[in-house]
């Protein structure tokens, strides 16, 4: 039965990296470009988060259900304006100069240093502690414990999922966002709006952080400014492991980081968890350079 | 004739300095700083090979200059003092002479060696899926360290300092600093040789492009091999540099931050530069002093000060070009090639 239960904690720590390596994968297969900021636009969702709550429940007095209900949209919403400001402050400038592609990778680079360490200058390095918004239920079936926080989260990230997927192949939005990434230069010609589409995957992509932000901070409820780093490069690696530029790819790489991590903490003693997730994904890599659904792309002369 | 009057110079501002630091003129703190200079100088030099001359994104550094001191580290303490686990010092502490630079060497040879992590899957790979492999290298590193009981694991590893009083006991004299500007003039020397050399050209031919750069005859495979290679060994000369100067390392000094670290300096300086990486790591490090009274809001400025530098001139400060490039005059004093 014990297995199921790490089956179980794999799944909801899967979920995690996967939602976050999906905001990598939207703006890397839109734009190539490594938005290492990213995992600080997950913690900064989570300090959202944080504060919506904390002012709906003491000030405001609502009740902890409405309070999820109102948090979690607003929370997407804000999160996706950062990211947003920081896509028409830091790398549409870039874009529009034709820089090369690694000068936006090191503004994004220090765009993530910044929000960690501006939050721990502004707010100081106290550990927030997030409220309680739902109860906690916990299901016994067969001595495997289930709870319904982590039913949420692998919903959650299921159904994100599924509407990224349903939006990138089956809406014209999606289609404009595939062409991006095919040509930057033919799509302006075929008269779609090139801003506005890397806009929205912007705010689709960031507004999945927040998401991620809340339900981490609903089951991890210790919030620190550095909480979004170690998980946002293992996201960003799990993306890149699963093929960085396809939806589906990030959600195995998310998954499969999850499952390898708690297969080696089942196993082992916790410390070596790093080494052994690590080295599992280099051997992946190694035998598939472009990772489990990327394609090799043909370079001409 | 010319390049007799520089190296001259080179050696007796050196000598200036372990005079200064002699004669207590530098107080400690200075010394100190200018040993991190050193360090620093030596990363971002290294890490230049591969950011800025092949244009790879390496942002594992951290992790080589990590085996590097750990190696040595364990050399050193194995030889020169007493620890724990290890026993007593095998040899005494007057030959600490001989010891170090042995030491030193070895945590370079390990460094290299661990570079292979890297080079090997470089020969199929590019760009971003290379970065992550770099990124991935430097997480199994320091987590490989923290699960070694025997050297310490999370708590660190000491005892390092005892090499240097063995030479002091021997002639009195700055020898960490001694060192350190020892290994920064054998590493800018090291890399400007090879970055001009004929079979060092195959780097930057590889950053323009490799299949034509394969096409005309240059051995990609190799020269990424030797690259990668002499980047991540002068890493773990950095590296051991750094752990005997504090005397004391542990795994976490060098995670993701320190490599952060590096590639401000390199991007800072200007990829490709050789004198950029050097100015941009001087620069960087009394940057680093100099802010110290912002406390927290120092690594918000400094990251505000290279997204604005990416905006403005994103090839870094130097971008490309040499001291001599812009000042011509300077090749009176010495041929830059």
């Amino acid at each position: 039965m014990e297995i199921f239960q790490h089956i179980l904690n794999a799944l909801q720590f899967g979920s995690f990296y996967a939602l976050i390596a999906l905001g990598y994968t939207l703006v890397y297969g839109v734009l190539g470009l490594i938005n290492f900021a990213h995992g600080d636009i997950f913690m900064v969702g989570a300090y959202i988060g944080y504060f919506i709550a904390v002012a709906l429940l003491s000030s405001v007095g609502l009740n902890p259900a409405v309070t999820l209900a109102l948090t979690v949209p607003a929370t997407m919403i804000l999160t996706a304006a950062v990211g947003v400001t920081l896509e028409r402050t830091a790398y549409r400038p870039l874009r529009r100069k034709g820089a090369n592609r690694l000068y936006v990778v090191i503004t994004a680079l220090m765009a993530g240093l910044m929000l960690e360490n501006g939050n721990l200058a502004l707010l100081g390095a106290s550990r927030k502690r997030f409220p309680d918004l739902i109860d906690k239920v916990i299901w016994n079936v067969h001595g495997v414990s289930i709870t319904n926080l982590k039913v949420i989260v692998i919903v959650a990230s299921i159904a994100v999922f599924l509407l990224l997927q349903f939006i990138v192949t089956r809406t014209k939005i999606g289609m404009a966002m595939r062409g991006i990434s095919y040509d930057k230069f033919a799509i302006p010609l075929m008269g779609i709006p090139l801003d506005t589409i890397i806009l929205f995957t912007f705010i689709l992509g960031s507004s999945m952080a927040g998401l991620a932000g809340i339900l981490f901070a609903m089951s991890y409820p210790i919030l620190e400014p550095y909480m979004g780093a170690l998980i946002g490069w293992k996201a960003f690696i799990a993306a890149v492991v699963g093929g960085i530029g396809d939806i589906r790819g990030a959600i195995v790489g998310g998954f499969l980081l999850g499952f390898i991590e708690l297969g080696v903490v089942a196993v082992f003693p916790s410390t070596l968890r790093d080494l052994f997730a690590f080295s599992v994904l280099l051997i992946i890599l190694w035998l598939r350079p472009t990772g489990i659904y990327g394609v090799a792309r043909t370079t001409k002369i | 004739m010319q390049k007799k009057t520089f190296t001259i110079g080179i050696f007796a501002f050196m000598a200036l300095i372990a005079g200064l630091a002699q004669a207590d003129i530098l107080s400690p703190y200075h010394i100190s700083v200018l040993m991190f200079m050193g360090v620093n100088v030596i990363l971002a030099t290294s890490l230049n090979l591969v950011n800025g001359y092949m244009g790879e994104f390496s942002c594992g550094h951290g992790g080589f200059m990590c085996v590097g001191a750990y190696v040595s580290s364990v050399v050193t303490v194995l030889l020169f003092s007493k620890n724990q686990i290890l026993g007593a010092p095998l040899l005494p502490a007057s030959l600490a002479f001989l010891g170090f630079p042995l030491a030193l060497l070895l945590g370079a040879a390990a460094a290299s060696v661990a570079g292979l992590v890297v080079a090997i899957p470089s020969f199929k790979t590019r760009g971003d899926y290379l970065a992550i492999i770099t990124l991935a290298a430097n997480y199994i590193v320091i987590s490989a360290i923290n699960n070694m009981e025997i050297i310490g694991g999370p708590r660190g590893f000491m005892g390092m300092s005892a090499t240097e009083n063995g030479m002091k006991s021997v002639v009195d004299l700055p020898w960490m600093l001694i060192w350190v500007m020892l290994g920064t003039l054998f590493t800018v020397w090291l890399l400007r040789r090879f970055v001009t050399s004929t079979l060092g050209k195959g780097v930057p031919a590889i950053c323009q492009d490799e299949i034509a750069a394969e096409i005309m005859s240059v051995d990609t495979n190799r020269i990424k091999l030797i690259a990668f290679m002499l980047s991540s060994g002068l890493a773990g000369l950095a590296g051991g540099l750094y752990a005997h100067v504090l005397g004391y390392v542990n795994p976490q000094s060098f995670d993701i931050m320190r490599s952060t670290e590096v590639m401000v300096m390199v991007y800072m300086g200007g990829m490709g530069s050789l004198s950029g990486a050097t100015i941009a790591a001087v620069v960087y490090t009394v940057l680093m002093e100099a802010l110290r009274f912002l406390d927290v809001w120092k690594w918000v400025v400094i990251p505000l000060l290279l997204i604005l530098l990416m905006q403005f001139r994103p090839e870094g400060v130097m971008g490309n070009k040499e001291l001599a490039d812009l000042f011509p005059r300077l090749r009176k004093y010495y041929s830059f090639k």
